[in-house]
Parts: C-alpha cells; sequence; structure tokens
C-alpha cells in the first residue's frame, strides 16, 4: 500500500536539493523534508535511489524520482495549476533546458576547481569560471530574471549560484562574480535573493561557510 | 498545433545524437532540409548555429536555432502535438520522469563507456572497457521491465517512444564496436529483454530511416583513433 504524500530526501547544504524545496514551494506543495547524512544513508535512500544513492529524491505517493532537474520539470508538471515554472512556449522551453545543461555541466565544472586552488593557479580557473558564467550571462540580458518578469526554471536550477558563489568566494579568497565582469548576473543575484521561496529555504550563511571552509581544508590536506 | 515552417537539421550521418534528432522528426511525420556536416572542418553556419558548443545537432525552425539533443527531441514533441501527432514522451508525469531519468544516464554513461573502447591501448585495458560497458548497461534491463509494462518498447507501447530514442541512436555504435573488436555491449546472456529490444528497435521504421551508410561509423571511429594517436605522440 503506496504511502501518501511528497517526501524530499536532502542534505541541508546541498544546491541540488533546494532547487526541489523551491519547486515545491512554489506549487505550494506540503512536504516531509527528510535531512540525510551523507556519511551514512539511510536505508529508504538507498532504496529508492539505488543507481546514484544520490540526494535528492522525492517520493510521491511512493514512486522515488531522482535528478534534481528531471524533478524540477515533474513538479511542474503533477501539480500544472499552479506557479509555471517552465515556459509556456515550446521555444522557450528549449532555451531554458539548453542553459540548464549548460550550467550544470560546463558552469558547474568551472566553479568547482575555484574552491580549492590557490596561489597563481587560482587566477587561471578563476577566469575560466568567468567565462562560463559570462556565457550564461547572455540568458538574462534585457530580463529580471533568466524566466523574464518572474522567477521560472532555469533560476530555479541556477540560483543556488547567488547563496554559494559568495560563500566559495569567500572561503577561496577568489573573486568570480564582479560588478565589472558580470554585472547582468550581479544584480541577478540580489533579485533571487529577494524572492520568498529563496529566502525561505536559504541555509544560513555561517553553518554553510563553517561548512564549507572545513571541506575546503580537508581537500587540500588530503 | 505545428505547422509546417521551415525545419532545417545540421548534423552527421554517424552522431547518436543527430540521428535522434532525425528519428523524433520521422516520427512526427515533419520533413526537413538535412544539412551534412564536416565536424573536422565546421561551417559558418553550424559555428553560427551553435555558437556555445560548436556542435552537432542543431535543428534550425524557422530561422531559430535549437541546441541540444535532449532539448531538441522534447521541442519537437512539444511543437508538433496534438491531433494527428505521434506522442514521443508518454503522458503521465511520473513515466515522463522515468523516461527522462533514463534517458540522461545513458548520455552520461554510455558515450563515456564507448569512447573508452575505442581509446583503449591494449585487450587488457580493452576488457576492462568492455566490463565497464556491461555494469553500464545492466540497470538498464531492469528499467526495460518497468517501463515497457509487457510491451515492445521502452515507451510502454507498440511503437518508439523517448527512451527508445535516447537508447536506440547509439546501436549503431555499438555493432560497429561489434565489428572492429568482436564485443557485444547488449548482450542477450547478460541483458536478454535489452538485446530482444534493440533488435526490435533497429528493425523499426524510425531506426531504418537513419541508419548509418555501411563502413560510415567505423570509418569516423578510426578517425578519431588517428585524432587521439597524433595527441599522444605530440607529449
Amino acid at each position: 500500500m503506496a504511502e501518501k504524500g511528497v517526501k524530499v530526501f536532502g542534505m541541508w547544504a546541498s544546491p541540488m536539493v533546494i532547487r526541489v524545496e523551491w519547486a515545491l514551494q512554489l506549487k505550494g506543495v506540503t512536504y516531509e523534508y527528510i535531512d540525510e547524512d551523507l556519511g551514512n544513508k539511510s536505508d529508504a535512500l538507498l532504496r529508492h535511489n539505488p543507481l546514484t544513492k544520490k540526494v535528492p529524491v522525492l517520493l510521491h505517493d511512493g514512486k522515488p524520482i531522482a535528478e534534481s532537474a528531471i524533478i524540477v520539470e515533474y513538479i511542474d508538471e503533477v501539480w500544472k495549476d499552479g506557479y509555471p515554472i517552465m515556459p509556456a512556449d515550446p521555444y522557450e522551453r528549449a532555451q531554458a533546458r539548453f542553459w540548464a545543461k549548460y550550467a550544470d555541466e560546463k558552469c558547474n565544472a568551472a566553479i568547482y576547481p575555484v574552491f580549492t586552488a590557490t596561489g597563481e593557479a587560482q587566477s587561471k580557473v578563476v577566469h575560466e569560471a568567468q567565462q562560463c558564467l559570462k556565457t550564461l550571462e547572455k540568458a538574462l540580458e534585457g530580463k529580471k530574471f533568466f524566466g523574464g518578469d518572474a522567477f521560472g526554471y532555469l533560476d530555479v536550477i541556477v540560483g543556488w549560484y547567488a547563496h554559494w558563489l559568495p560563500i566559495i568566494e569567500e572561503v577561496s579568497g577568489a573573486s568570480v562574480v564582479t560588478e565589472e565582469e558580470l554585472p547582468l548576473m550581479k544584480a541577478w543575484f540580489d533579485r533571487i535573493l529577494a524572492v520568498d521561496v529563496v529566502k525561505e529555504t536559504l541555509p544560513p550563511r555561517d553553518k554553510l561557510l563553517a561548512l564549507n571552509k572545513a571541506r575546503r581544508e580537508q581537500l587540500l590536506s588530503a | 498545433m505545428g505547422s509546417q515552417g521551415d525545419v532545417t537539421v545540421l548534423g552527421t550521418v554517424v552522431s547518436p545524437f543527430a540521428l535522434r534528432v532525425r528519428m523524433a522528426l520521422y516520427l512526427k511525420g515533419v520533413s526537413y532540409e538535412y544539412l551534412e556536416q564536416n565536424v573536422f572542418d565546421k561551417g559558418e553556419l553550424l559555428l553560427a548555429s551553435n555558437p556555445v558548443h560548436k556542435k552537432v545537432p542543431v535543428l534550425i525552425h524557422g530561422g531559430k536555432p535549437v541546441c541540444e539533443s535532449v532539448a531538441i527531441v522534447q521541442y519537437v514533441d512539444e511543437f508538433w502535438s496534438g491531433a494527428g501527432f505521434a506522442s514521443i514522451l508518454p503522458a503521465d508525469p511520473y513515466d515522463r520522469a522515468v523516461a527522462r531519468f533514463w534517458a540522461a544516464y545513458v548520455d552520461d554513461k554510455l558515450v563515456a563507456a564507448v569512447l573508452g573502447i575505442l581509446r583503449a591501448a591494449t585487450e587488457e585495458e580493452r576488457d576492462e572497457k568492455v566490463e565497464a560497458a556491461h555494469a553500464v548497461v545492466a540497470p538498464m534491463e531492469e528499467a526495460f521491465a518497468t517501463c515497457s509494462k509487457g510491451k515492445a518498447f521502452f515507451s510502454g507501447g507498440d511503437s518508439v517512444g523517448y527512451l527508445d530514442l535516447a537508447l536506440g541512436c547509439h546501436l549503431f555504435w555499438l555493432e560497429t564496436l561489434r565489428s572492429m573488436f568482436g564485443v557485444t555491449i547488449i548482450d542477450a546472456g547478460r541483458t536478454p529483454q535489452l538485446a530482444a529490444w534493440a533488435e526490435r528497435f533497429l528493425d523499426t521504421k524510425a531506426a531504418k530511416e537513419v541508419t548509418p551508410p555501411t563502413n560510415s561509423v567505423e570509418e569516423y571511429a578510426g578517425k578519431l583513433q588517428a585524432i587521439w594517436a597524433a595527441a599522444a605522440s605530440a607529449k
């Protein structure tokens, strides 16, 4: 007998998980949040996502879905009368999916080295991260959000940058998203942080900063 | 509701991602102009249409480019939708999520596995890479059982859908690995349902429509190997 309702298996510091929370909250869906210890994953998580064992996993009436971008589209389709997350127009949808893939594949890969690079190596990785983000920034031109006037799918996918990138910058001492290099993105960060569902779900900055500092030290000493 | 505005596809006859797009258009009955690209000497139109990645496939519809095969196939499904058009993605949101999940898995893991086999420098390394490819394919046997619901295809019906195209487009390369190295990645012994599906898929009109010319994949694979060898000896 399948359990009714919505559950999210997540981890408080994960930006991929927060996408799912934003989508659910935009739709006004009540859900149970299960915070996982990634070093000691629950049986339930392992059962619901045996393939990758990662968070987030959405469980809807007992049926699991993994991969945050896919979960967000699912949420948009199931609660289709709620807040519109994906654009309505097929061409706009294709653009949103294109940029979501670009961000997740290229930008994330370019940002990660910034977290650990030190000394001379840092300026090279910062430059590469900026190039990636400048390409992405083009999709913001003339708009308040990637979704246009309103917070939409691509904002849900990359909005985490607004909270996590400044922390990565602080922890590593690098400067990536500046007024000079990425003015549109910087302005968009402020708008993202003012969105209600974002404000209500972001992990506390000091806690996230402390976690990332510790993680960076661990990686650098390995 | 779609219309027959101009549709152009930039692709190569060997690219699984381009084949996927062409199969999608075939399923929808949409006619298009096909422009074969030389990826070793990229043309103006490709560079202008996909400045970010400079890759195939690109769909150009009414002058507007759509890039990334996952985005293109869904665009094709959404634009040419409604009465008279076959559906590519299933109707139910959960089935759609499952199809998207496995399609993303295939693109993430299978391509890397195929290239790993092609790049292997020794027979021992090749054996390892083949094992890795088997491991990638293994979970899809159960995925097939779940998605097909007893029917012939991942779509859960008697004709192909999103996940069939997502995995099916790679079968031509798997066949080439068989002819080049004698290795079988979707093996009837290990993944019987998947092997049977693969045969059925290759027999569909959509697949036959885009089957690469004889030896074309092997020739392309040879070019890649030559490029890798040149890069390795240049170090």
